[in-house]
C-alpha cells in the first residue's frame, strides 16, 4: 500500500512535471542494524512510479565503500542525487540526505530532486553570483528533526 | 547552493538518528545550520540573510 494519499501522488507527479532532466537517486543502505534503511526504502520505493525521471539506485554501504567515500557518505540511511549535465554525463548535485526522509525533510527531498531534475533555482540573481563566487570548499549541514 | 558551485557540498541531516552528531554541533532546536563546521545559523531565516551568514560575507 501506498505512504502517499492519491492526491497527494498527483501533486507530486504535476510537480516531478518540471523536471527537464533525469535524477539518480543513490541509496546508500546496509541490510543489518538499520531500521530507519527499511522505511527509507519504503519511501523512495513510491517515487519512481511519479516520474520517469526519477530513478534509485541502491548502494551496499559495506560493500561499496569506494563509491561512499566518493560521495562522501559516512553513514546510513543516505541518499545523493545525481543529475544529468546537457550533455547527457552525470551530474553530482551535491546535495546529501542523511536518515529517513519523512515529514519535512521529504518535502526538502521533493525540492532537491526537481533541483537536480533541472526546475529553476530558488536563489535569487544577487544570492546566485555571491554562492558562485565561493572558491574555497564549503560543507553545508541543515539539521532537522520529523515534525 | 551546492548546486550552483561545485565547491560546495550540502547535507540535510536527520538529528535524532544521529545523536552522535547532534550532541557534537550541538544541536538543541531546528533547524541549525552549521557551515564548515565553524558557522552556526539557528532557525529559518531570509534568503538574503541566510547566504550573507553562511558564506561569511559582511
Amino acid at each position: 500500500m501506498s505512504l502517499l494519499s492519491p492526491s497527494d501522488q498527483e501533486k507530486l507527479r504535476e510537480s516531478f512535471d518540471h523536471m527537464t532532466s533525469p535524477v539518480r537517486v543513490l541509496f546508500f543502505t546496509q541490510t543489518l542494524d538499520c531500521e530507519p534503511c527499511v522505511e527509507t526504502r519504503r519511501i523512495l520505493d513510491e517515487l519512481p512510479p511519479l516520474s520517469d525521471k526519477i530513478a534509485v539506485e541502491e548502494v551496499n554501504f559495506i560493500l561499496e565503500k569506494d563509491k561512499a567515500a566518493q560521495y562522501g557518505i559516512t553513514r546510513v540511511p543516505a541518499l545523493a542525487l545525481v543529475g544529468q549535465d546537457a550533455a547527457g554525463e552525470s551530474r553530482d548535485s551535491r546535495i546529501r540526505f542523511l536518515g529517513t526522509p519523512s515529514g519535512y525533510e521529504f518535502i526538502s527531498l521533493v525540492q532537491a530532486l526537481m533541483l537536480a531534475g533541472g526546475h529553476e533555482s530558488q536563489l535569487t540573481p544577487e544570492n546566485r553570483a555571491r554562492v558562485e563566487a565561493v572558491t574555497t570548499p564549503t560543507t553545508i549541514q541543515v539539521f532537522s528533526t520529523p515534525t | 547552493m551546492a548546486f550552483a558551485n561545485p565547491n560546495i557540498t550540502a547535507f540535510a541531516v536527520e538529528a535524532t538518528e544521529f545523536p552522535d552528531l547532534a550532541r557534537k554541533y550541538r544541536i538543541t532546536g531546528v533547524p541549525k545550520t552549521v557551515v564548515n563546521d565553524q558557522i552556526e545559523i539557528l532557525g529559518g531565516i531570509p534568503q538574503d540573510d541566510f547566504i550573507q551568514q553562511a558564506l561569511g560575507l559582511p
